[in-house]
């Protein structure tokens, strides 16, 4: 049977992790949501430039592991002098890692706007900027909505990667847990549990979104 | 930065020896997550009763649970309840469940892609369930499924570097040994390790990109 005591007796422990896990995914959360709308604006400019620089962004942290990109933070950064600990550096990780992700899912409803419209609002006199606001935006987002929320259900996921690298998150004091109370499966039940509470409801709206939209066309 | 200290014969052989561990994990993990999956998918798409709601509910769970947490749970969870793994094998099995669940949710919905009215001409032409399902449905499902399931399999070989919590010597758990030598090799085998993880991953997205634009 699952003992309660681990979670009672470490309520404090499962708190503070739990809060971390909120702070560092809302902060990778918002970063990586400006950061990738940035890198889709390049990677969908006419600028020959920026183009490659947003392709290459998006190519090479699509492909390469998340803790790779939380080592250049944690590990990286302090060969040339900048000292991070685990909760930033595995922060800006997880926001460089899911921008890249972010970004594609723009780019790709931004591309699904059919060209035709692009082609007749702009003949029908509209900038450039009034196209984008007017015509393709409005319905870039109602396409983008969905796999965003999904991006946003992995970073919360993701985050735990700051338990590797003493990132003081829901998973880090898990780990403390453990070692107090040698308690393994019912510390890890109860880790699972917290995860759950914050991830099922983002997969619920998600499929919400999903389902709706599809429906509104 | 000491390129030279950091790319020597020795540091390289080691670094290839945990790409090698990688290759191995992401291999036997991508083959059984695969099996798993369609099964469940396949299950999940029938409506079985009891079995494609139990299914429903375990794949739900997996998927929305840190892969840290299984790869953890298989390693120092599991022998508390009587089932003790190598780190390898505890990274095989945690691997493989989180990549099933995410599997076999694309084969689900790929299967649910195929259109109603090509399903019921099959039937009225005298076709059999089972056999709608095998001659019709999978192989129109299956062609749809591939890009996605692709990118999982980079998803899963990305994956693999969680092995580190369990000390498992893949990639970047010696990477991280060579790093501990000397600050001045950090940043080259940093670089170093993106390359072939990078490299790695490329070559398997641009066939995923290939099949994708192939018309089906």
């Amino acid at each position: 049977m699952i003992d309660i005591t681990v979670l009672t007796d470490h309520w404090d422990s499962y708190m503070i992790g739990l809060r971390n896990t909120l702070f560092a995914s809302l902060m990778a959360l918002a970063g990586s949501f400006v950061l990738g709308t940035i890198i889709a604006v390049f990677r969908i400019s006419p600028i020959a430039a920026l183009q490659v620089f947003g392709t290459a962004y998006v190519e090479l942290f699509r492909n390469i592991p998340l803790l790779l990109v939380v080592y250049m933070f944690f590990l990286g950064l302090p060969a040339i002098g900048i000292a991070l600990d685990g909760f930033v550096s595995g922060t800006l990780g997880l926001m460089v890692y899911t921008s890249a992700f972010i970004a594609e899912a723009i780019r790709a409803g931004i591309m699904a706007v059919p060209q035709g419209q692009t082609e007749a609002a702009r003949s029908s006199g509209l900038t450039y900027m009034g196209t984008m606001r007017y015509v393709v935006l409005p319905q870039a987002v109602k396409i983008v909505v969905p796999p965003i929320t999904n991006q946003f259900l992995n970073l919360v996921k993701n985050s735990s990667i700051l338990g590797v690298v003493a990132g003081l998150d829901l998973m880090y004091y898990g780990d403390l847990v453990n070692a107090e109370t040698y308690n393994t499966v019912d510390t890890y039940v109860f880790v699972a549990l917290f995860y759950l509470i914050m991830t099922l409801p983002l997969a619920y709206a998600s499929r919400l979104l999903e389902r709706r939209l599809a429906r509104s066309g | 930065m000491d390129f030279g200290q950091a790319y020597s014969p020795d540091n390289l052989r080691f670094l290839m020896e945990g790409l090698g561990m990688t290759l191995r994990l992401a291999f036997v993990a991508i083959i059984l997550s695969f099996i798993v999956g369609c099964l469940l998918g396949v299950i999940r798409y029938a409506k079985m009763p009891v079995a494609s709601k139990l299914i429903g509910l375990l794949v739900e769970t997996i998927r929305n649970l840190p892969l840290l947490l299984l790869i953890f749970f298989a390693r120092f969870g599991l022998p508390e309840l009587g089932i003790k793994l190598s780190p390898f094998w505890a990274a095989i099995v945690a691997l493989s469940v989180f990549e099933a669940a995410m599997i076999s949710e694309i084969v689900r919905s790929g299967l649910k892609s195929v259109e109603k009215g090509t399903i019921e001409a099959a039937r009225a032409s005298g076709l059999t369930y089972i056999q709608t399902l095998r001659h019709i449905v999978l192989p129109i499902g299956l062609r749809r499924m591939v890009p996605p399931i692709v990118s999982q399999f980079i998803s899963l070989l990305k994956d693999t570097s969680l092995a580190v919590i369990v000390s498992l010597a893949e990639l970047t758990h010696n990477a991280n040994i060579v790093m501990g030598q000397d600050i001045a090799i950090v940043l080259p085998t940093l670089m170093l390790v993106a390359a072939i993880y990078f490299t790695v991953n490329y070559v398997l997205s641009i066939i995923a990109r290939r099949l994708e634009s192939r018309p089906t």
